[in-house]
């Protein structure tokens, strides 16, 4: 188990290795030159060269790479080429949206979308079932922004309820805080509950042929309880799978509905920096994102232990 | 005469439209009387489960009582709300189930789905219900009960877990005890003390026992009465002793003609010059696991295993489940790499042969599996998985068909079963398609692996004389693993009874079977059901 744990830990440094050599030779491959964009449209080719000179650029890039890898060591994420600011504090700024948003969302998604899908296998070819699965449909099918702008038409513009678009920081007051998140969230999480709901009905269905339903059924036990006691738990490890997967994809997938509810957040500053061709931040961003994947799928590879006890690493 | 715990009045339960036949029951009447075991026998098909999950209100949704009543201590259950049904069971009748390894909850302890029973039905406290579980623990006669209380139900045993399930299905001394099959899936010896456990906590409680079975041994062992069932039709019912010894309808009489009895019988000695098929030179398969601190472990599946069959000869290799003999088994096919030893096939290493010469030899050494369910593709002809293995080996695809003609003609199987798809025929049919599919390989060694633990007697019986026709037409060697002491005793000329990974007794059918000389071989003739019971011998005489 903890050998287990260490060769885990251990395997992060290739994953971050290669995925660091990656981003920084595409970025380099891609045309575009960051110092023709930090001088602008009137910036005459010596001012563009000594720009690159500045920041470094006009040396091999083998030697950029080593400067970068050597700094990134320790701990040093440099300084962005387009914001003045170092990448480290860009990131802690944009961190806080980004993270709010994806874990709002996650959890929406959990709540609304695992007792809904427990419910379609429970009552599984009766109407319940086949709205869920209906909806389950429509929510894959529907792309984010059309479902942010639809929300935004009906809530905000019409309705009044909620703000069309901002956000306020947590510091600033909670309520503000939730109250600005939840369309994001929702528009974010329409797709999480389809994919979700859809995941928990298969894994329950399968579990409730088990011989252990039948079991639990014969004690007396009431449905409700053989559900959630008995069927559930036994199917949670897929889906904690597809949850832990989800948290993924969404810390790296928020950038339309950033941009939708103009949050300032992670994704926002990936797509700016990129079309900035400001290196440093891009390339710490990328490494930042892979990190938490190879942080999350280790968190769901230890919680499978918790859910079920005959896994043993 | 104590009024009836259990009164079944002509119950009929239809089957969904397009089945092979209208009712899944059809007008079956019986009763259990307190402190009675009533044995339900039959074969797979012939409605016992069914009238069992009935009782317990349990029946699929598919599945709908049209008529007639089942009363428990008088109260009618057809038609009774789901609440009624759920505060009755476990309270007044309680049920056990075959398989005990997934008829447990895998992520909860034992001790919480025992307690489960009482939080659900009465009102006592916490610490009141913890020492009630684990004094039923003790009743159960599991060992440790304060670890048992924690344990999850992969840590232990089969017999184990079904004693959980038993002290689970008695904890509130429910007046009927439903027992579906609950030995079937257990070693022999388990076997044994659990059917001994079953009567005597039947007998301190009081309880009427309905008990499902296919095994006649079973119902020797343990039945006060028996009812035969065939098609979800009663064919007979009587005191256990009667139905066994004097059987009054053919259907039963045959059931019981086809449990193999317990003596070999006599068999020509296999010649000497005969060449050997198979020789293992101590053949031995160990499972290496490093620990944390990187202490080597090393687990011994099987050691020292020397065997030899000779052409025309069949051995078999008899043990309880964890002995090694499937071990021993595919190491001998290589389909798993032994550790030592060797194996010698033709003259040949098979043990030590290379990846590329594994391909010429593996021909020589085909396996029949225990479920004939899942070993064949269910998406491909069976024409088309014959004649894969031949066509594997440059035999043009017209040729390979002409032999899997052939061999269906000798397993008495129609020729345009090759067109069909596995799932169009029985249990039987399909292992005599796994048969032709070894023979179409034209093998010297046949490996049965528990080839006819999963079907009926009669269909068994089917089996069991058309591989000994086959063996003696095409001088075949067979290796024959089984669990069943009974089936060894018909078909074998050797047996080696292995234990914990070693052979403890090696011999000729006879010598072991009638004057067995390990301990452990005493032991595993002892704990088969109906021992006492001559059962062949029974049905010659009526």
């Amino acid at each position: 188990m903890l050998m287990y744990l260490c060769r885990r830990i251990a395997a992060i440094v290739p994953v971050v290795l290669i995925v660091g050599v990656l981003v920084f030779l595409m970025l380099r491959l891609t045309p575009g030159d960051p110092a023709a964009v930090i001088a602008g449209n009137s910036a005459s080719s010596e001012d563009i060269a000594q720009i690159r000179s500045q920041l470094g650029l006009d040396q091999p890039i083998a030697a950029q790479f080593f400067i970068w890898a050597g700094k990134m060591v320790v701990g040093d994420f440099g300084e962005s080429f387009f914001y003045k600011k170092t990448v480290a504090s860009l990131i802690v700024d944009r961190l806080e949206p980004t993270l709010a948003l994806a874990v709002l969302t996650i959890i929406l998604a959990t709540v609304i979308s695992v007792p809904l899908g427990a419910l379609a296998a429970y009552r599984q070819g009766s109407w319940v079932d086949r709205v869920v699965m209906g909806f389950s449909v429509l929510g894959f099918s529907a792309p984010v922004f059309v479902i942010g702008y639809l929300l935004i038409y009906v809530f905000s513009v019409k309705l009044g309820w909620f703000p069309v678009q901002g956000y306020q920081r947590l510091s600033d007051g909670f309520g503000g805080f939730i109250y600005r998140l939840i369309l994001p969230s929702i528009t974010l999480s329409i797709v999480y509950i389809a994919l979700l709901a859809r995941m928990t009905r298969t894994s329950v269905l399968e579990v409730l042929n088990e011989d252990y339903v039948r079991t639990a059924r014969s004690k007396g036990l009431s449905s409700m309880k053989v559900l959630v006691r008995h069927a559930l738990r036994n199917a949670a490890v897929p889906i904690v799978t597809v949850i832990g997967v989800s948290i993924a994809l969404l810390i790296s997938g928020v950038v339309v509905t950033e941009s939708v509810f103009n949050i300032p957040g992670l994704g926002r500053l990936t797509v700016d920096a990129v079309l900035a061709r400001d290196y440093p931040t891009v390339q710490a961003v990328v490494l930042l994102f892979s990190l938490t994947y190879v942080v999350i799928n280790l968190t769901i590879d230890l919680l499978y232990l918790v859910l079920d006890p005959r896994i043993r690493y | 005469m104590n009024a009836p715990v259990l009164d079944v009045r002509n119950l009929r339960i239809r089957l969904p439209a397009g089945g092979d036949r209208a009712y899944a029951v059809n007008d079956v009447s019986f009763t259990v009387s307190p402190g009675e075991v009533v044995c339900l026998v039959g074969e797979s098909g012939s409605g016992k489960s069914v009238i069992s999950f009935s009782v317990m209100g349990l029946l699929a949704k598919a599945l709908e009582i049209e008529s007639g009543g089942i009363a428990l201590q008088g109260e009618n259950l057809v038609g009774a709300s789901e609440a009624r049904l759920r505060a009755l069971r476990c309270t007044r009748m309680g049920m056990i189930f075959q398989e005990p390894m997934t008829a447990l909850n895998p992520v909860m302890r034992c001790g919480a789905q025992i307690d489960e029973v009482l939080r659900e039905h009465t009102d006592l406290s916490a610490s009141m219900r913890k020492t009630r579980v684990l004094e039923m623990i003790r009743q159960v006669r599991l060992p440790d009960p304060e670890r048992m209380y924690t344990s999850f139900p992969h840590q232990l045993s089969g017999g184990q877990r079904q004693r959980v399930m038993i002290a689970m299905a008695l904890i509130l001394e429910p007046a009927l005890l439903i027992a579906d099959e609950p030995t079937t899936a257990l070693d022999v010896t388990t076997q044994a003390q659990i059917l001994k456990l079953i009567k005597e906590m039947q007998q301190t409680k009081g309880a009427g026992v309905l008990f499902i079975t296919h095994d006649f041994g079973v119902v020797a062992e343990i039945a006060d009465r028996v009812i035969v069932l065939k098609h979800g039709s009663l064919v007979e019912m009587g005191g256990a002793t009667e139905v066994l010894m004097r059987p009054q309808q053919a259907y039963t009489r045959m059931l019981i003609d086809a449990v193999p009895a317990h003596d070999p019988p006599a068999r020509q000695p296999i010649a000497e010059t005969e060449p050997f098929a198979l020789r293992t030179v101590d053949l031995a398969k160990s499972y290496n696991t490093i620990s944390l601190l990187g202490r080597k472990r090393s687990v011994a599946a099987a050691s020292e295993v020397n065997i030899e069959i000779r052409r025309g000869q069949t051995l078999g290799i008899v043990g309880e489940s964890g002995s090694g003999k499937s071990t021993v088994a595919r190491c001998i096919a290589r389909l798993i790499d032994p550790s030592e030893g060797r194996v010698l096939i033709g003259g040949k290493d098979f043990a030590s042969a290379r990846l590329d010469q594994l391909h010429a030899m593996r021909r020589k050494v085909q396996v029949i599996f225990q479920d004939p369910y899942r070993s064949l593709s269910p998406r491909r002809t069976v024409g088309a998985s014959i004649i894969e293995g031949p066509m594997n080996y440059g035999i043009g695809r017209e040729e390979a068909m002409q032999r899997a003609r052939k061999l269906l003609d000798i397993l008495r199987l129609e020729p345009s079963a090759l067109d069909r798809y596995p799932h169009e025929f029985s249990g039987g049919q399909r292992q005599r398609i796994c048969i032709a599919r070894a023979l179409a390989m034209e093998p010297e060694l046949l490996i049965a692996d528990e080839a006819v633990s999963a079907l009926d007697v009669s269909v068994q019986a089917q089996v069991l004389r058309l591989l000994e026709e086959i063996r003696h037409s095409l001088n075949l060697a067979v290796l024959f693993i089984t669990h069943d002491l009974r089936v060894a005793a018909q078909v074998c000329d050797l047996v080696a009874v292995m234990c914990k990974g070693r052979v403890v007794e090696y011999g000729s059918a006879m010598q072991i079977f009638t004057a067995p000389q390990h301990e452990y071989t005493r032991a595993l003739l002892d704990a088969a059901p109906g021992r006492h019971f001559a059962f062949a011998q029974a049905g010659a005489a009526a």
